[in-house]
């Protein structure tokens, strides 16, 4: 991805300069300025002014559902007057009975996020780690089960969870936190692509190599080589796998399990504005996330640059 | 979840270089340096066999089993005995309903969001790779692509319901009542808008991609040679971009066929096929046949299966010109 986009650089250097508020120093590339106001202007990408207006109304339109879920959650009755009083109310300890049952889901979910992520660390992260090192032709193999779950639904897949789960609640007792390893299923794909991407970023092979070959044993290579090289790619697979979680309502509805977002179904029925306020702050929480997750893949495409002289 | 472009390359490279270092340590074959890699080999294989080893076990059991028991389960009746008798509900009226409903469904949203995606990702070109608008649009695509299910049903009863924000404007300005034979948000048809509003977002983070490989050179090669920027359109980006469209189409069709939260959320009975699904799971016998529910599940996955076999030979040919 960053080498497509250090390829296409940001197109017009002519005089409309793109709005981008940080550095407009860096120009983008010599190339075909031309100097006349208004340059011709070559390939796919639109003058800055259509893209505005083509963001602008998607953008408003996108927004309308947003601010609807909003205005809804300081709405009063149905005469269209506004209240805080939904948010007040959250504090009241009288409607405790109601939410509670959106606290309890709250922190099932987490508690299975951090099962979830434990078993993206635990176990995939190490399957990826040893098929890169060690067996590269299953590499494929290892890419195919982890994009399963993408092409087959969860719909189906809890078909057979039923009665794999009927044996996991003698086994395990039928807490919400077992849902969990089906979580983790479905959290592959996604927790799969971040680290995969980092190991292709990194010369596993030669950085190994050259520790082992400086005395490295197996345990520091891990910590002080892979680990710290594949951070990045980690840290947005376990962001990603948080957001899976949060997001998950298949299989805890199909299971029966009260999480957040079964919760949130369950509540709306007897208090719409509060599973209101949580959509709207878990969305928020969800947006963050992947904003930092955002973040983290840039300082990957800045950090690099002084990579080429690291093994001079 | 979005390319599967880039594999072969990199994939590609570990093996050679993999082999490489093991024909390095085979250069020197003299008997001593051969003892002394022994032990080595010999440790790998059982750190490659303790990291691999939880990994099979945890698929197997959570991913292999479920899979294996949801698709073959319709070929069972109820006392066990292997059968062909339920897949007579496939033809049943209230289950062709279904699948023609999340066909259409699937179909009409995967367009919508589609083009309008495709569009979006035309105006995100002119904007910075790197800047702060496109990282926000980014996240806030992979937040509504992924996360919403639920939300996003409880948003759009916020908007288009009964009491909605936009019903009531509606009716106050045009005095048309979006809800007039019924509410429209809790109908398989009314279903598309809020399908649109995830399979947009999906379109953005798979279509970009695409888009970025076209490389601004070409447009330039193609006007020094005298095009027009409608030639260039289309004798240059529209070829190129073309398998990449149909693919991210492909995968919002699969990604509106599966989808089950905001569907559920929003509507009580069945209708499209997901929802068919759990009023089988919830209440065994509607047909009168066992395990319909594992038949259902096997014709989604052979539409899935045929949805994604078609979309990742086209990626490849897409992938030709992502580099």
């Amino acid at each position: 991805m960053a080498a497509v986009s250090a390829g296409a650089p940001a197109r017009p250097a002519g005089p409309a300069r793109p709005a981008g508020p940080a550095r407009s120093a860096r120009t983008s590339r010599p190339a075909r300025t031309g100097g006349p106001a208004r340059a011709p202007r070559f390939g796919t990408a639109p003058s800055l002014g259509t893209a505005a207006v083509v963001l602008i109304v998607v953008g408003l339109v996108f927004a309308v559902p947003l601010v609807a879920l909003l205005q809804f959650t300081f709405r009063q009755g149905t005469d269209g007057s506004l209240t805080t009083a939904h948010y007040t109310a959250l504090a009241d300890p009288a409607n405790a009975g109601t939410y509670q049952p959106v606290f309890d889901g709250l922190g099932a979910s987490l508690l299975i996020a951090v099962i979830a992520v434990a078993i993206v660390l635990l176990v995939l992260l190490p399957a990826q780690v040893i098929t890169a090192l060690h067996h590269p032709r299953l590499r494929r193999i290892l890419e195919f089960v982890c994009l399963v779950p993408i092409t087959v639904p969860v719909v189906v897949l809890v078909v057979g969870f039923v009665p794999v789960y009927q044996f996991v609640a003698q086994v395990f007792g039928s807490g919400a936190w077992t849902l969990s390893f089906a979580i983790g299923i479905i959290a592959l794909p996604f927790a799969f692509r971040p680290i995969s991407a980092a190991i292709t970023a990194m010369d596993l092979i030669t950085l190994t190599e050259a520790a082992r070959s400086l005395g490295a044993s197996w345990w520091t290579v891990t910590w002080r080589v892979l680990l710290p090289n594949l951070r990045r790619g980690i840290l947005a697979a376990c962001f990603l796998t948080i957001t899976v979680v949060l997001g998950e309502y298949t299989l805890a509805s199909f299971l029966s399990r009260t999480t957040f977002q079964t919760a949130l179904l369950l509540v709306q029925g007897t208090d719409p504005y509060v599973a209101a306020i949580f959509s709207l702050g878990a969305l928020v929480f969800g947006f963050l996330l992947l904003v930092a997750i955002g973040r983290i893949g840039q300082r990957r495409t800045r950090v690099r640059r002084p990579h080429p002289k690291d093994p001079a | 979840m979005t390319t599967a472009s880039a594999p072969g390359v990199p994939a590609a490279t570990l093996v050679t270089s993999e082999q490489a270092t093991a024909a390095r340590a085979g250069t020197p074959a003299d008997a001593t340096a051969r003892r002394g890699a022994g032990p080595r080999v010999r440790r790998r294989g059982g750190i490659a066999w303790l990291g691999l080893t939880p990994f099979a076990a945890y698929v197997l059991l959570f991913l292999a089993v479920p899979a294996v028991i949801a698709v073959g389960s319709g070929f069972f009746d109820a006392s066990g005995h292997p059968t062909l008798a339920n897949l007579a509900a496939l033809g049943d009226p209230s289950v062709l309903r279904a699948f023609g409903g999340s066909f259409g469904l699937s179909a009409a949203s995967a367009v919508i969001g589609a083009v309008v995606g495709a569009l979006v990702c035309w105006a995100l070109a002119a904007l910075r790779p790197d800047g702060i608008v496109r990282s926000m649009i980014d996240s806030a695509a992979s937040v509504l692509a992924q996360f919403g299910g639920v939300m996003l049903a409880f948003a759009f009863i916020a908007t288009i319901g009964t009491q909605g924000l936009v019903t009531a404007w509606l009716v106050s300005t045009f005095h048309w009542d979006l809800n007039a034979d019924g509410a429209f948000l809790y109908t398989v048809p009314g279903l598309v808008i809020p399908y649109v509003y995830f399979q947009v977002p999906l379109m953005v983070l798979t279509f970009m991609p695409a888009l970025e490989g076209v490389k601004t050179q070409w447009g330039e090669a193609a006007a020094t040679l005298g095009a027009s920027r409608f030639t260039y359109w289309r004798r240059v980006a529209l070829p190129v971009l073309a398998p990449a469209f149909c693919g991210s189409l492909l995968l919002l069709f699969a990604n509106g066929f599966s989808s089950f939260a905001t569907a559920a959320a929003l509507i009580s009975q069945g209708g499209i096929v997901p929802l068919t699904i759990r009023a089988q799971l919830t209440s065994e016998t509607i047909i009168g046949l066992q395990n319909v529910a594992g038949v259902l599940a096997l014709g989604m996955v052979v539409v899935m299966a045929v949805v994604m076999t078609a979309y990742s030979l086209l990626q490849r040919r897409a992938a030709r010109w992502q580099r």
